[in-house]
């Protein structure tokens, strides 16, 4: 029981602290809850499709299909963060003024969920596959069916919990700062998932260049610690990096400044003058 | 049939994977318990280790210092590429079954 308890939660904890900064990024849209729950309902399809064709998924190319399953979803998602940031980059200062000006309720709009419930559904779809095989595999080793899912159910609720802690803490934030705060969230979300799918490729054999590690921050902060697990989710904290992990890391937060910077109307403004 | 269904999607998608030589070793989970626990592999290379789960149950191949963390289902086999590593113990463990489930890369 213990043990289906501890992975359940460490898995929870990783989805659920995206989707705390998903929902606290579109605190006021329209039937933002509708989307996010679509979004953890197919992820949660997906999980059980991927698990069920897991031997599949590790037997294709060359015993490499899982690595590039998952580089393949966290690169889809590194794209989605991308899209969601140079929309907000063209529409956030008018919704923040509106947002001050009228109420939070009446700013929803039309902004569009489609690709952070694909975020959410992804992020589900990781952590999920993994839960699925997991209780999946004790109930094939025999283990009382009632004790694992007691420490399945309470793994959900402590993780639940937690992300929800998370949440509240960050929509406390005043209105007119939670666009910046929940910006900077997303692009270093969007460089740790970069830094996390470049060493699945390096695993997959796919890219095999800058492999060598550059420091070891193990001692002091631990990675698989729940601290540093919660910093591993939410800013891709690595207590190992390679070289490209850390090259994907800052290109990807350099990527998203970039297009903030250039999605921005009055810069855009300008730059179409000169 | 599966499998090859599966494998055209993955294509589809763009995902093609370039592999490097590597040496190759093997290793087995038998009754939740790595078969050897311990493998001698030469440091400062590519190095390829088929994972042989013969267990009706998933395990997880995770070592932090390895930088692996891999599922392998029941009955089915998986390849963890790892290094170049620098001479030095590097730990193991199936995260399903943490207890008994425990290893060591040394790399010389």
């Amino acid at each position: 029981m213990f043990g289906a308890l501890i992975i359940v939660f460490r898995e929870v904890i990783e989805a659920g602290l995206i989707i705390g900064i998903v929902l606290a990024a579109t605190r006021g849209v329209n039937e933002r809850g509708r989307w996010v729950a679509t979004g953890i309902l197919a992820g949660t399809l997906g999980a059980g499709i991927v698990a069920l064709f897991a031997e599949a998924i590790a037997n294709a190319f060359e015993g490499s299909g899982q690595e590039l399953l998952n580089a393949g979803v966290l690169g889809t998602a590194v794209v989605m963060l991308m899209w969601h940031a140079a929309w907000m980059a063209r529409h956030g200062r008018e919704m923040a003024i509106e947002m001050a000006a009228v109420g939070a309720a009446v700013t929803a709009g039309k902004r569009p969920m489609t690709a952070l419930a694909m975020v959410v559904g992804l992020a589900v779809l990781r952590e999920g596959a993994e839960v699925v095989l997991f209780l999946y595999g004790i109930l094939a080793g025999g283990t009382s069916s009632s004790s694992l899912f007691v420490g399945a159910a309470l793994g959900l609720a402590a993780g639940a919990a937690l992300s929800a802690l998370m949440y509240y803490g960050l929509v406390s934030i005043p209105a007119r700062h939670i666009f910046t705060v929940t910006a900077v969230l997303i692009a270093l979300l969007a460089a740790g998932m970069a830094a996390q799918a470049v060493q699945y490729l390096d695993a997959a054999g796919a890219i095999n260049v800058l492999g060598t590690q550059l420091w070891d921050s193990s001692p002091w902060l631990p990675q698989d610690g729940i601290v540093g697990r919660m910093l591993h989710a939410l800013i891709g904290y690595t207590d190992r990096p390679t070289e490209l992990q850390l090259v994907a890391y800052f290109a990807t937060l350099a990527a998203m400044a970039a297009l903030t910077w250039l999605s921005t109307p009055a810069r855009a403004a300008h730059a179409r003058v000169v | 049939m599966r499998g090859q269904l599966l494998a055209i999607v993955l294509a589809a998608l763009g995902m093609a994977s370039v592999h490097a030589v590597a040496q190759e070793f093997n290793l087995a989970i038998r009754n939740h318990k790595f078969e050897p626990a311990e493998i001698r592999v030469p440091a400062g290379k590519r190095v390829s280790i088929q994972v042989t789960n013969e267990d009706a149950s998933a395990e997880e191949f995770e070592s932090p210092s390895l930088k692996v963390e891999k599922v392998i289902p029941g009955k089915s086999k998986g390849v963890v590429r790892i290094g170049p590593l620098t001479p030095g113990r590097y730990e193991f463990f199936g995260d399903f079954h943490a207890d008994t489930a425990k290893g060591v890369v040394i790399a010389e």
